[in-house]
């Protein structure tokens, strides 16, 4: 019997590893070339970039336009970023009066303090600014975009536009929607039939239908609902359905939070004496909120896209003002340059809000592990 | 002090009469919402001189419609209008799924792979088409692209059978002449062979362990069948080319640019989100099952089959399902570049000349709920039956 | 065929060796898992590797099934050398049996057809023959009445002993064990335990990741020590409990055996 044992370091244990293994060949034989396929999918891939971001570049960047302010400075040989130039007031404000733009500019800085005091790990009263932002801010935002008070001139929402716009409605659309969707979330799961028949009711009719058609209720149909003389603002009624249609979808993203949540934590509210109330609003919605964080940003990220659909019932944010750019006929045939612009606009804000929640994702994964 | 009579509590202090209340009032409060709204929309309709009921529907529509899947014609009723608005989604939707599902699983194997270019080449067009509203991209590619193709005369030519300008999308358009029910009938045919095909090769392993190239033979029976039939018949269609004469094309079959843009729009947009449903769907699927079916001899192609497949399939089907849903709710987009889907035809002509907005919207509306809700049946039923058994 | 003549002049395929590794070597990127491993296992022995974590045990016997790759050396089971030819992976995988920590039972069929799945797809048997044999070894690590249950139901030492019975219904000539009780409660490591015991009785080859030191001792020809990815020690159960050479495995057994 081989009863060969080695105690003496082997020999040739200090070998140096192979070359498909370390270094930048290893690297270019493990992630392109390791097999005849992948080198044939490598080479595919890159022509395929090929053909798509030389020209790309050389028509955004190296033979782009970026001086001047009229079409004459078009050179027409790629992309001409003065018509960006030219109507960039108007894709952030829409026709909100310039001399006025300070107010909406002020309502910026105030609402970019105050997310940013909450990113500052040591300071305290994170409630307190939460509160103000969505109470306080809304009514301080409402006197400075609408005026007519405190000695601001009135600014009628028809003169309201651009990315100005979309963020009116976003925001509004967002905070109008947890609120309610969280109420539609517990009559869902509610003991009551008759409430949770009619949750249920409301949450499977927004979401089951388009909503360009809840656009064209509000600015169609409402009218047709309220008495005669009442009348509401279109923009108001275009963010109302906004917010219905957006609720339902938050409601269904808080439901899932709420089974997430182990019947023992409501036995054990219960069994501390709570009532029904304090139970959800100190013991579960915490919770749950807290696990379905990525579940609303993204609802939040869908409502943000979705917020362009006003533009099809005359309303003019980002994407409507930049429709109404490449349609004026002093500036007709800039319509790539428009998108791409307004596209990169939207990204920004979308791919920012996505990772961030992948961020809280990570952070709540390392901290349910421990 | 002490009480042997337990206290006497106040009515509103019992739980069931509290829950029963409170039920009554939301009931109540949400009948006298509803009787408020139609009070005054029966007022306000009267007031605007705006009929009620579906009696329009019989009415004389008297607008034309630029793409009808079955005849139609200004002199026909609304209700007419109704089915060709909803045929038109419905074609829209259909081909833009599978147009999606392809591109999807495209994107989302291609996230997984190993190759690094094509992972993040994958990863990249997924960022960057999910996160840019659907609408912007349906604008671009209609009137970024297809409304900057060139005229007629400088259409792009592939093989001098397709044309692409910015009249539309020329394909040739297939003429069935007589005898081509028999092609249909050896299709049928064939389709009965290869289910007793697939049933008796299944039979066979299980009872000799025998295996059977199945696929294979079915593809060849299909080619050897269609190809007897039609030389048979002697080859009884004929493809009728778009030709240009004078200033434009004759023949063929157009493809719409308004179509076209919403096709490309939809189903890249889908597709982003498609591909990360197969990716996450895979990745569900452990390193250890592969490995465990490695080394039980199992090749890396049935391993796929009989091992991955099945237990991916639980993950992506669901939420697959709701981007379908999705799909076809976002068709409804098509209102903005006039194509003449459901809303644009129905929601939208058809309810600026009648005035009748809340018959035509609750139409609209209650097509795509019931479409929602019928593939919610279905969803629902279809997690029960494959549900993973456990304690 | 010049592969096989190539194995002959080194090894002959009818000795008595179920496997041979020489001089192998394995890196992933720069580190170096394991370093010149030469390990010759004669077959029906009982090998049990044990070692601190990371010391590339399970990296070892993985190569023997092509898990994984190695990059150095040669790898020899059954006679049959372990290169990049598809068909010789396939034959060797089919004649050795590999059990896994997590169980890795399929979860979308039930234990029989867990079982049935390989023998039907792989040695293409009817299902019928497929799963009488299945049945024939459920009673053999004695669950039979599990035979409809699918792996969610089972308890864990359950799901272990169907893992144990999927891989015997290939009639492997070799088995692997790679710590197949680390993942199990206290109270179901024996009923594995037995299994394994019954099944070295019968005179299997096995090579086996394990700090069960009992079960060491019961069956194992011969006991293995890995560190930092080398062989240290081999010897008999006996020697390497009582007499053991190396300092590392003087520390790792007195580490291991206080508890």
């Amino acid at each position: 019997m081989t009863s060969a044992f080695t105690s003496e370091p082997v020999k040739g244990a200090e070998l140096p590893p192979p070359k498909t293994e370390i270094g930048v060949w290893g690297w270019l034989y493990h992630n392109l070339f390791s097999t005849w396929y992948n080198s044939l999918l490598t080479v595919l891939s890159v022509l395929l970039l090929y053909w798509l971001i030389p020209p790309f570049v050389e028509w955004a960047f190296i033979k782009a336009d970026w001086v001047g302010d009229s079409r004459e400075a078009c050179s027409r040989e790629g992309a001409c970023w003065v018509f960006i130039k030219v109507w960039f007031g108007q894709l952030m404000y829409g026709r909100y009066p310039i001399e006025m733009r300070w107010r909406i500019n002020i309502a910026y800085v105030i609402l970019a303090v105050s997310i940013l005091s909450l990113f500052i790990p040591k300071f305290r009263h994170k409630h307190w600014v939460g509160l103000f932002l969505f109470i306080g801010f809304p009514v301080i935002a409402y006197f400075l975009f609408v005026g007519d008070s405190f000695g601001l001139e009135y600014v009628e929402t028809t003169r309201w536009g651009g990315l100005f716009l979309t963020l009116v409605i976003g925001i509004l659309g967002i905070v109008g929607s947890l609120p309610f969707g969280i109420v539609l979330a517990l009559g869902r799961r509610s003991e009551m039939p008759v409430i949770r028949t009619l949750s249920v009711a409301f949450i499977e009719l927004w979401r089951g239908v388009p909503l360009i058609t809840v656009l064209f209720m509000s600015s169609v149909m409402f009218p047709l609902f309220m008495p005669e003389g009442v009348n509401f603002d279109k923009l108001a009624r275009a963010i109302g359905g906004v917010m219905l249609f957006s609720s339902a979808y938050m409601a269904e993203v808080v439901r899932g939070g709420l089974q997430g949540i182990p019947k023992g934590q409501y036995e054990a509210a219960k069994a501390l004496g709570l009532g029904y109330w304090r139970m959800m609003g100190l013991i579960v919605m915490p919770q749950a909120l807290r696990i379905v964080i990525p579940g609303i940003v993204s609802t939040f990220i869908g409502v943000f896209k979705d917020t362009t659909l006003v533009l099809i019932i005359g309303l003019f944010d980002f994407l409507g003002m930049s429709q109404a750019a490449i349609t004026n006929v002093n500036w007709l045939g800039f319509s790539t340059e428009s998108y791409v612009f307004t596209a990169v606009g939207f990204w920004i804000f979308c791919f920012g809000m996505s990772r961030y929640s992948m961020a809280v994702e990570r952070k709540m994964h390392v901290a349910y592990k421990k | 002090m002490v009480s042997s009579e337990p206290e006497k509590t106040r009515f509103w202090y019992n739980q069931k009469v509290r829950s029963i209340a409170v039920q009554a009032l939301v009931l109540l409060a949400i009948i006298g919402f509803f009787a408020f709204i139609i009070i005054n929309t029966s007022q306000n309709m009267k007031a605007h001189g705006i009929a009620s009921g579906f009696g329009f529907l019989e009415q004389t529509a008297g607008f034309s419609i630029s793409q009808t899947l079955i005849d139609y014609e200004e002199a026909d009723s609304y209700g007419r209008a109704f089915w060709i608005g909803l045929l038109n989604t419905i074609l829209i939707s259909a081909i833009g799924i599978v147009f999606a599902t392809i591109i999807g699983f495209f994107i989302g194997i291609a996230r997984l792979s190993s190759n690094w270019l094509i992972s993040r080449t994958a990863t990249a067009y997924i960022e960057i088409l999910r996160n840019v509203p659907l609408l912007l991209q349906i604008l671009f590619w209609y009137i970024s692209v297809l409304r900057a193709l060139p005229r007629t005369k400088q259409s792009f030519s592939l093989f001098d059978t397709f044309f692409l300008n910015v009249r539309g999308l020329y394909l040739p358009k297939p003429i069935f002449e007589e005898g081509f029910a028999n092609i249909l009938y050896a299709l049928l045919a064939t389709f009965v062979l290869i289910i007793f095909l697939t049933r008796w090769a299944h039979k066979r392993q299980e009872l000799t362990g025998q295996q059977f190239p199945v696929f294979i033979s079915s593809l060849g029976l299909l080619i050897v069948l269609l190809l007897g039939a039609a030389a048979l018949s002697g080859f009884p269609m004929t493809w009728d080319y778009a030709v240009l004469k004078g200033f434009n094309f004759r023949g063929g079959l157009r493809v719409m640019p308004e179509f076209v843009a919403m096709l490309f729009a939809l189903s890249l947009y889908t597709a982003a989100f498609i591909g990360e449903i197969v990716r996450a769907g895979i990745m569900a699927v452990s390193k250890g099952q592969t490995e465990a079916s490695y080394a039980l001899g199992l090749h890396p192609g049935q391993t796929l089959r009989l091992v991955v497949i099945p237990q991916a399939l639980r993950v992506i089907v669901p939420p697959l399902t709701s981007q379908y849903l999705n799909l076809t709710k976002n068709s409804s987009l098509a209102v903005a570049i006039a194509y003449p889907d459901l809303v644009h035809v129905f929601a939208g002509t058809a309810l600026m000349q009648t005035g009748q907005a809340v018959e035509i919207l609750g139409i609209t509306m209650a097509c795509y709920l019931s479409l929602s809700l019928f593939i919610s049946l279905l969803m629902n039923w279809y997690n029960r039956a494959i549900a993973l058994k456990e304690k | 065929m010049a592969t096989q003549s190539a194995i002959k002049t080194i090894y002959q395929p009818n000795d008595e060796n179920a496997i041979l590794m020489e001089n192998v070597h394995k890196w992933f990127g720069s580190f170096h898992v394991l370093k010149d491993i030469n390990l010759t296992v004669r077959k029906q022995h009982k090998i049990v590797i044990c070692g601190p974590s990371g010391s590339g045990k399970s990296t070892l016997i993985r190569c023997i099934n092509r898990l994984e790759e190695h990059q150095q050396g040669k790898i020899f089971v059954d006679g049959i050398e372990l290169t990049n030819n598809l068909k010789q992976i396939d034959r060797i995988r089919s004649e050795v049996g590999m059990v896994f920590q997590q169980f890795n039972l399929f979860p979308h069929l039930t234990a029989l057809e867990n079982l049935a799945l390989a023998p039907i797809w792989v040695r293409k048997l009817s299902k019928a023959e497929a799963e009488e044999q299945a049945m024939k070894y459920l009673e053999r690590v004695q669950i039979p009445e599990q035979a409809h249950k699918y792996p969610g139901q089972l308890s864990g030492g359950q799901q272990q002993r169907v893992a144990i019975a999927r891989s015997l219904c290939m009639n492997p000539k070799i088995m692997l064990f790679d710590e197949p009780t680390s993942a199990l409660d206290p109270e179901m490591i024996k009923e594995v335990l037995d299994v394994m015991v019954e099944l070295a009785e019968s005179g299997m080859t096995m090579i086996v990741v394990t700090h069960e030191m009992g079960f060491a001792r019961t069956v194992a020809d011969q006991m293995i020590f890995m560190d930092e990815g080398e062989l240290i020690e081999q010897n008999t159960p006996h020697e390497f409990f009582n007499n053991p050479q190396n300092d590392r495995t003087k520390l790792f057994l007195s580490q291991i055996l206080q508890h």
